[in-house]
């Protein structure tokens, strides 16, 4: 069982390579599951990797550390480093490893294909296979909520946006925002910068100080530092939301609320099914109704009515009652996407690589 | 009183011994850091320099260092020739990037054909698209008199945007639901860069640096233009009365860099990497340059440089998920290498001389 569990079927599955594969098998204590993590940035980031590591350490403390052992890897390269990384993690008898960047897709299902019993899991993308599941989160729902508060706040009536790469998750969370906003305060406008990274804090910084030089009051960011917050910070009168990580150290103002990433139910739900045996392949996607997206706190600088609204809204979602895209909504093209009450899909959502009505400007491609 | 005193020549012998020197000094400081940082010092050192070579999953690691240091030596050995005749290209980063793209952009133009002459043609345009892209800091150079170093560096991120724009524009894979990146050449048998010998790591890149290994020894040894390029380096006057035309020089040099950069990148992104996506460049280019002055620019020199560096990364990979060791550290231990040689450098090029008593 031990043998067949690290069963490695590369090209040259040696008689020499699985005799060292046996004998290393020896060295495992199996009574153990090992949980492999690779992340894109370093775990202190202040967002996205941080809070996958959090998670997994939540996850650890949950189940306890005498049947989970941890191992990671920070600031993995996307490609065929990411390949080797997971490649080690199962060598050395990880039983689950965890993929947190979407450009880690393809090395994943390289990896998976090699080590058929050991199960992987990869967030945000959308490939998955027998020993492949891919999770990801409906981070446009916090968006929902974001954009309320942003259409409130904003006296310049411009909201300048700091948007990552260019994939149908960043163009959603737009979208909902700017619907939002738009739907309390008319005359919004957005104002979109295109990063093409997930995490650089230079360049986040510069990025916002452009946007407030346009006028933006309001600065909404899809990227991870808290580099746009501390621009805000010292342009003054400008406000923003902590992204991935509540960013706390923000608040009151700038950071006036949150999306916060929770992986850790999902995370202990997949490893305690690993150890029960029962664990499937799947591609699912939560939202605030499981807590895989959280909103922080929103902070006294909001006045009272437009917290309740933003609250009532999370509420909403949360029961069902209400999805953040719901006709009458238009294309940019002033074509119509969905009829009046009418609710966006999820395969449609899922590729969504256009403006809705009133955004300027063009998704990057 | 302890006195550097300049030798007449560098010392032959110490300049072998010195980067084993440096190896040295490096594992025990780099001992010392990760002994600070609470973590089993000969572990970590074993882990990094012992196992990926001859511990329990050395048949998988051992063809990754081929993977690893293929494209560092490629690279490294263009760099090199210009390095010794005092051209300075350091934008082989953005070489590597475009002979990925030319190269990745016949395959994609052409997919799905199946043809025997699809890969050869993407060897051509990859070293090609790094040839091109070496030519602009070079004819400025000849034409201008800018400098080479500013201008490649800077073509880097100009490259880096081109990428980017390839990866979400017109290389997007029409059927990867919008999200960025190209086909994957891996699943495309006429242009995938497959291993020589399955398992191996020897894919086609690898073969074409040791290759080129060759070639830049003969080249430095037994032709005209190397030892034009030696003593340009060496003794630059003396070169030009000697009929170096120095234009030519740097045409040559920034080319065959260029074109050699292109090679690695179009033999990654046709197999280990697969795609062009966003991120695709992880900075060979820049390590390189440290390869090749680890491995004294010397044909041999830089092959086991190359080498080394990949078992530094491989190795401290490794340690970072067996030991939980930042990811930092490691960089830092890799730092450490390079500023040791420098430093231990000294000793080639002076003794150290201990007298006694005043000599005022």
């Amino acid at each position: 069982m031990l043998l067949k569990k690290r069963s490695f079927l590369a090209g040259a599955a040696t008689a020499a390579a699985m005799t060292a594969l046996s004998t290393g098998a020896a060295f495992a204590q199996d009574d153990v599951t090992k949980v492999g993590f690779v992340y894109v940035g370093p775990i202190n980031d202040g967002g996205w990797t941080q809070h996958h590591h959090e998670s997994a350490m939540k996850m650890v403390e949950e189940i306890g550390s005498d049947k989970v052992e941890l191992v990671y890897q920070e600031n993995v390269p996307e490609g065929p480093d990411a390949e080797r990384a997971m490649t080690q993690m199962a060598l050395n008898g990880a039983d689950i490893i965890f993929s947190t960047s979407f450009g880690y897709m393809d090395p994943t299902v390289n990896v998976a294909a090699k080590f058929p019993d050991v199960k992987f899991e990869h967030a945000t993308g959308y490939k998955t296979g027998d020993n492949m599941a891919a999770y990801s989160a409906r981070f446009y729902e916090g968006r929902a909520v974001q954009g309320t508060i942003a259409g409130h706040m904003t006296e310049s009536n411009v909201i300048g946006y700091i948007a990552s790469v260019p994939i149908p998750e960043v163009v959603r969370g737009i979208n909902s925002a700017y619907l939002h906003a738009k739907k309390v305060n008319p005359d919004v406008e957005f104002k979109i910068i295109w990063l093409y990274t997930w995490m650089d804090p230079a360049k986040e910084a510069d990025a916002a100080r452009t946007l407030i030089e346009q006028g933006a009051d309001v600065i909404l960011q899809h990227t991870d530092s808290t580099a746009p917050l501390a621009a805000a910070q010292e342009a003054g009168g400008v406000i923003g939301f902590g992204q991935a990580g509540d960013m706390a150290e923000y608040a009151p103002s700038p950071r006036v609320s949150s999306i916060i990433d929770n992986w850790a139910p999902y995370y202990i739900e997949r490893v305690e099914a690993v150890m029960d045996g029962t664990w499937e392949s799947h591609n699912v996607w939560e939202g605030i109704d499981t807590g895989m997206v959280g909103i922080g706190e929103i902070t006294e600088v909001v006045p009272e009515d437009v917290k309740a609204e933003a609250l009532e809204i999370k509420d909403a979602i949360a029961s069902g009652e209400y999805h953040p895209f719901t006709g009458p909504i238009n294309k940019q093209d002033g074509s119509v996407w969905l009829e009046e009450g009418e609710v966006a899909d999820d395969g449609t959502l899922a590729g969504m690589m256009f403006y809705v009505e009133g955004i300027e400007g063009s998704v990057p491609q | 009183m302890i006195f550097l005193e300049k030798r007449p020549q560098p010392s032959k012998t110490l300049s072998y011994i010195t980067p084993v020197l440096a190896v040295l000094i490096t594992m025990v400081a780099g001992g010392l850091l990760f002994a600070i940082l609470g973590k089993d010092p000969v572990a970590a050192i074993r882990i990094i320099f012992w196992d990926p070579l001859f511990g329990e999953f050395a048949f998988y690691y051992r063809p990754q260092l081929l993977v690893k240091g293929g494209p560092l030596i490629l690279i490294a050995l263009g760099l090199s020739l210009g390095f010794k005749a005092g051209i300075w290209n350091i934008g082989a980063e953005g070489q590597y990037i475009m002979g990925a793209i030319a190269g990745a952009g016949v395959a994609l133009a052409l997919y799905p054909l199946e043809a025997w002459w699809i890969f050869p043609l993407m060897i051509l345009a990859g070293a090609l698209g790094g040839w091109a892209w070496a030519m602009i800091p070079a004819l400025l150079k000849v034409k201008f008199g800018t400098n080479e170093i500013l201008v490649s560096l800077m073509l880097v991120y100009v490259a880096e945007n081109f990428l980017s724009a390839m990866a979400i524009g017109a290389m997007k894979n029409p059927e990867g639901f919008g999200f960025p990146g190209s086909r994957n050449l891996q699943q495309y048998p006429s242009a995938h860069n497959t291993e020589i010998i399955a398992g191996s790591g020897m894919h086609w890149g690898v073969a074409a640096a040791f290759i080129a290994a060759i070639l830049a020894y003969v080249l430095l040894n037994r032709h005209l233009l190397g030892f034009q390029i030696r003593l340009t380096g060496e003794a630059p006057r003396a070169a030009r009365f000697s009929g170096v035309k120095p234009a030519r020089l740097v045409l040559f040099c920034m080319g065959t860099a260029g074109a050699l950069a292109g090679l690695a990148g179009m033999f990654e992104v046709a197999g280990p990497a697969g795609q062009i996506t966003t991120g695709f460049n992880v900075g060979y280019g820049f390590t390189a340059i440290i390869v090749a002055f680890l491995g004294r620019l010397h044909p041999i020199g830089i092959v086991l440089a190359g080498l080394l560096m990949a078992l530094t990364y491989i190795g401290g990979e490794a340690a970072q998920s067996a030991l939980q060791l930042p990811a930092a550290a490691i960089q830092v231990f890799q730092g450490m290498l390079l500023f040791f040689l420098l430093a231990v450098d000294v000793l080639t090029n002076f003794r150290i001389r201990i007298t006694l008593g005043e000599t005022a």
